[in-house]
């Protein structure tokens, strides 16, 4: 058991090792970088800009070295905990994404929670009473939600939120804690707003889960032991929650490994178009003004976050079914 | 002439069998025919919009959609038409408002003569479907801030939006094909690797990886490369699904009798695989690749919806749906969201003809 833990976070090692180069060459990719931008944008406003001067920037920023050493230099820097300067804040990009890049995750991982909890509930419903008016009713909602793409789903939101209720986008945050320091006031305002982006992201990942929990439980429940409890005596709702739902649920929750990464993908996006201090807009502007170290910094880091959030349900389903486990050790 | 049909269904191909189950599938039939007519609007946009993309009419902007109406004070007509819009400067407010025209009846006609265009780009004509006499202007949908029809950029943007997908998901298919085949019939250390290089891609979130690459694309590049550009940055991230699925099947195929007796026979590797192997499970793929599509249109929607993708002039609907980022103009202007519809239709009948084809592709399925 503990042999194969470790195996899972060894195989992570080199995933991550992958997911830096890919940043990095990512943050390579685009013709031209940003002191060029820089220097053009400095010549216009009337300054003069010698060789020196240029030089000098090209020399603080490393971009005069070989490839490899820029990203040993930019990789080393990680576990420091300095992922280098952003070009147009001025700042370095620690300072700039920390805060944002728990919220993201926050959203993120609430959202995970919501969806599962919206799914199973649901799921379990319609399975139970299959063909009833509910039933039709969640699954219209169902494919309308998995049609509808989250940033849409935003897009409308904030149209119906300014339109009767007269809100210029959610935010999480309201105006006095915008930029304030964190106290109780201010996460128990984070509480009152996150729900917001929790929900828009999570209706697509529910909806689709939705169905499978609902396939799943009904095929359980057509099994014999089913009928068997039944015959026995057993109530409905006893039997069901027992037996047939903890079998279902089990291909749900290796699920998981995939649903993380969508669930971040769809926060990004979703907080653009909501305008949320999370990663999205700042990754956007980023990439827009080739800030390659910011861009760079954020990806890395919402992979590897993403990869360890991975890592993590692999372990808690190791722990939860039995069958994983027995199945790995024997290899 | 009753006892026919059963005595083709024993006797019917694999394919047969499937289309008719898929037809006994009503809601994908009719999501099929849904599928069918978007990419006619996609291939006839030219005679089916009543503008071309060149129209603009700023003294038209932001004006609301026309209703098309049968009744007016004078009875009944036969014929559809609409009122005529009249727009004024609110006084106090300084923004446009447009009333109907009551007096102006504009029957609205077809195959009626238009702006010139060209079809496809080849052919000249100035035939629209429909339109109004002389110079009324009709806009079912409104139009945008620059006087711009809103259904006709819609139906000029369906062409791209959907031909984007479907060379996206050409490609993806190439990619998952060949590369999950190799995977899977060569196993060992190549196989290993393959399966590394997956799973790392499949842990990187999609949208931000999707946004670096294509912010790495050249400003300077001509909207046709932008357009296939995009198609590569799309198709190289989500080849892995696809690939997986074809290792797997690969896999547990190579052991059947007949893999071995067309290796005996002297078939070499890659007759073998794709001869022999792939016909067994095309049914599957091509199961997952309708399943791709709405995938692959809604990533390329949300990219220009974020300015990464494709730009102006080259109308799609997320290019279409920027305007609506706004929520002041969103919400004095809601036809602006118009895009939305058709990306949801869509969508969902991408997502019914796929149900649909796997339910007919799964032999066990009643």
């Amino acid at each position: 058991m503990f042999a194969l833990i470790l195996r899972r976070i060894l195989w992570a090692v080199p995933t991550l090792f992958i997911i830096s180069i890919v940043s990095f060459v990512i943050i390579q990719l685009p013709p031209g970088d940003y002191l060029t931008s820089l220097i053009a944008a400095m010549e216009e406003a009337g300054e003069r800009v010698t060789a020196e001067d240029i030089a000098a920037l090209r020399a603080r920023y490393n971009l005069d070295d070989p490839m490899f050493v820029q990203y040993l230099k930019w990789i080393g820097g990680f576990f420091r905990g300095d992922m280098g300067m952003s070009f147009e804040w001025n700042q370095p990009v620690t300072e700039l994404i920390g805060e944002r890049i728990f919220l993201t995750m926050l959203i993120s991982l609430l959202t995970l929670l919501f969806t599962w909890v919206m799914a199973i509930a649901i799921g379990i419903y319609s399975a139970a009473r299959q063909y009833s008016f509910g039933d039709y009713f969640f699954t219209f909602c169902g494919f309308i939600g998995l049609a509808t793409p989250n940033f849409l789903l935003a897009l409308i939101f904030m149209y119906v939120g300014y339109e009767w209720f007269g809100v210029i986008s959610g935010g999480i945050f309201s105006e006095q804690y915008q930029d304030a320091d964190w106290s109780w006031g201010r996460a128990w305002d984070l509480a009152k707003h996150i729900w917001i982006p929790v929900v828009i992201v999570g209706t697509s990942g529910t909806a689709s889960l939705i169905r499978v929990m609902r396939g799943n439980l009904l095929d359980e429940l057509r099994k014999q032991y089913v009928v068997t409890a039944r015959a026995k005596g057993l109530r409905y709702w006893k039997l069901l929650i027992k037996y047939p739902v903890r079998v279902a649920i089990n291909p749900l929750v290796s699920t998981v490994g995939w649903l993380l990464p969508s669930i971040v993908s769809g926060e990004i996006i979703v907080s653009v178009v909501l305008g949320l201090p999370t990663t999205g807009p700042l990754l956007l502007q980023a990439l827009l003004n080739q800030d390659m170290f910011l861009a760079g910094g954020m990806i890395m880091m919402l992979s590897l976050l993403t990869v360890m959030g991975t890592l993590l349900s692999d372990l808690l389903l190791l722990w939860l079914d039995p069958r994983i486990r027995y199945e790995g050790g024997n290899k | 002439m009753a006892a026919k049909p059963k005595q083709d269904l024993s006797t019917a191909s694999q394919w047969r069998l499937m289309a008719i189950k898929f037809r006994k599938h009503r809601p994908a039939v009719w999501a099929g025919m849904l599928v069918l007519c978007l990419y006619g609007i996609a291939a006839f946009c030219e005679f089916l919009a009543p503008h071309t993309q060149q129209y603009r009419d700023i003294d038209k902007a932001y004006a609301p959609p026309q209703v098309v109406r049968f009744i007016s004070s004078d009875g009944i007509h036969l014929r559809p038409f609409v009122y005529g819009l009249e727009g004024f400067r609110d006084p106090q407010t300084h923004r446009k408002v447009y009333v109907e025209d009551r007096e102006a009846r504009h029957v609205i006609r077809f195959f009626v003569r238009g702006e010139p265009y060209r079809l496809w780009g080849v052919i000249p004509w100035d035939r629209h479907l429909f339109g109004l006499e002389g110079d009324a202007t009709v806009h079912l949908l409104g139009t945008d801030s620059l006087g711009r029809d809103m259904l006709s950029r819609i139906f000029y943007g369906t062409r791209i939006s959907l031909t984007i997908g479907l060379i996206g998901v050409g490609l993806t298919f190439v990619l998952g094909l060949v590369i999950g085949a190799i995977s899977g019939f060569f196993s060992g250390w190549v196989d290993n690797i393959i399966q590394r290089l997956i799973e790392v891609i499949m842990s990187f979130p999609n949208i931000p990886l999707w946004m670096a690459l294509a912010a790495a694309l050249p400003t300077t590049w001509t909207p046709l490369q932008v357009y296939l550009g995009i198609t590569v940055v799309l198709s190289l991230v989500s080849w892995t699904g696809l690939a997986r699925q074809v290792r797997g099947k690969i896999l547990s195929l190579r052991e059947e009798d007949f893999a071995t007796a067309a290796t005996l026979c002297g078939a070499g590797p890659a007759r073998v695989m794709f001869r022999h192997l792939l016909p067994s499970f095309s049914s599957h793929i091509i199961v997952s690749l309708t399943l791709a599509l709405p995938t692959m249109i809604l990533a390329e929607t949300a990219l220009s919806f974020l300015g990464l993708g494709l730009r102006p002039p080259v109308t799609s609907w997320g290019v279409l749906l920027i305007e609506a980022q706004n929520v002041q103009a969103l919400a004095s202007h809601p036809w602006l969201l118009s895009p939305v519809v058709f990306v949801v239709i869509t969508v969902l009948a991408f997502n019914f003809v796929g149900d649909g084809l796997r339910d007919a592709a799964d032999p066990y399925s009643k």
